[in-house]
């Protein structure tokens, strides 16, 4: 999963809906780790669409 | 480093609760990861008197700064409806200043804050937890404590580290987006809500004035809802577009989102050496997606059970389950009904709801907000057996 850091907003949304734990805020910083799957399940719950799925 | 406490999160139910640690003798110690308290917000701000009162607050225009006494709602086809709030006045926050002043109290009866500092895990002695792990602008920080109070937000990791359940459902989570704009053209002393399906999916759209022709201007639709190109901000862009009435001239000066529990309260909020407040426990109304109050109110229960706990020296998960059992007997009830409730207008079409304004009065709009719509069959029954098929939809 990718980040755009130009839209994200940092609200930490889509940390609360990841159901395996992925993402973490830090302070203005998403941070992804090995556990995503690109399930894209915060894809789509992204108020702004910073997220997508690697191609 | 070494305290009884440690509250991860500086937002209101964490610094009500290290408030009233504070206040009972009890040495606390507050994280908070952003640099700064109170900003960015994720919330329209809104918030009853007796929310406040509840906690022993009083509105003070420096954090409290509009009245709010009304609310206009505006159905899918644009009428709309004043209503008269009476005994449920509120004011809108200026959160920033609000979350200070309520750091600033706690401090000042003795709690200890750190800012920029990002708790990152508990510390275990076997299955015990003894501790945190924190990071203060990117150096290991480990703390001792014997109770953590996680007031983290929807982003929170500390429940899921000492193994509590805190994930959201795309059924059970609006995603929401706001601008705080100026120069918007409207009513001050009422919020305004928007209904529509077109407008937001599942949820609805505000405006909440701050007065000086600054407010908050946003929307929340269910996760579940959301697919294809059209994101939250797409429609909040578009509801502004199509509004020229009140948004003509006026400009954002400042872009806030988030999400939006709406399930009426995580599985549990409690484990051995942790509780669980506000967002990270899913303590919002799912209505309408309020929760500074719900959580300052949970916070001040678990402080007290907390602070007897502490003095036993029994902070095993039974002991503390003291807090959620006095929570859910309160507050989680009204919050379980209006969960009921969320399901069933979910269930109306912008038709229905278009009917209903013809049906109830204002006052039955406000009680409904409030959890009590047991008369909603009745009066359905009543008005006309054509409205049958909306009580059914109810029973459903």
């Amino acid at each position: 999963m990718d980040v755009d850091r130009q839209i994200c907003c940092y609200c930490g949304g889509c940390v609360g809906v990841c159901p395996q734990d992925a993402l973490t805020l830090e302070d203005t910083s998403l941070q992804v780790d090995e556990r995503c799957n690109d399930c894209g399940i915060c894809v789509i719950f992204c108020p702004v669409r910073a997220l997508s799925i690697k191609k | 480093m070494k305290h009884d406490v440690v509250v991860v999160g500086a937002g209101p139910a964490g610094s009500i609760a290290a408030l009233n640690l504070a206040n009972a003798g009890v040495d606390v110690l507050v994280l908070e990861k952003r640099q700064e308290i109170g900003a960015p917000k994720r919330c329209a701000e809104g918030i009853n008197i007796t929310g406040l009162t509840a906690v022993g607050l009083t509105p003070d225009p420096r954090w409290a700064v509009n009245r709010i006494n009304g609310a206009v709602l505006y159905t899918p086809a644009g009428k709309s409806f004043d209503i008269s709030l009476k005994e449920h006045e509120g004011y809108i926050l200026e959160r920033k200043m609000f979350e200070k002043h309520l750091a600033a109290e706690a401090i000042k009866a003795g709690a200890k804050y750190m800012v920029k500092t990002r708790a990152e895990s508990v510390i275990r002695d076997g299955n015990r937890i003894t501790g945190i792990r924190a990071s203060k602008m990117g150096n290991p920080v480990e703390i001792s404590c014997r109770l953590i109070i996680g007031a983290d937000g929807v982003d929170s990791k500390i429940g899921k580290s000492a193994g509590l359940n805190t994930l959201n459902k795309l059924n059970d989570y609006h995603s929401g987006v706001q601008y705080e704009m100026a120069n918007v053209k409207i009513k001050e002393n009422a919020i305004h809500i928007f209904f529509g399906q077109n407008i937001a999916p599942k949820g609805y759209a505000w405006i909440f004035p701050k007065g000086n022709t600054v407010a908050n201007v946003g929307l929340g639709i269910l996760g579940s809802q959301l697919k294809g190109n059209e994101s939250p901000l797409t429609y909040l862009d578009r509801f502004i577009d199509c509004r020229p009435e009140f948004f003509k001239d006026a400009s954002p000066i400042e872009i806030n989102t988030g999400g939006i529990p709406v399930s009426s309260g995580s599985g549990t909020f409690v484990g051995d050496s942790i509780m669980l407040v506000g967002d990270a426990a899913q303590q919002v109304n799912p209505i309408h997606g309020g929760g500074i109050a719900i959580a300052m109110k949970a916070a001040q229960i678990a402080a007290g059970v907390a602070a007897e706990a502490l003095k036993d020296d029994d902070l095993s998960r039974d002991r503390l389950f003291e807090y959620e059992k006095i929570w859910r007997e309160t507050e989680g009830v009204k919050l379980k009904k209006l969960y009921k409730l969320r399901g069933y207008v979910e269930k109306l079409d912008d038709q229905d709801i278009e009917m209903m304004s013809t049906i109830f009065t204002a006052d039955q709009v406000v009680k409904l907000t409030e959890g009590d719509f047991g008369f909603i069959p009745g009066v359905l029954l009543k008005k006309s057996p054509k409205l049958l098929f909306l009580a059914q939809k109810f029973l459903s």
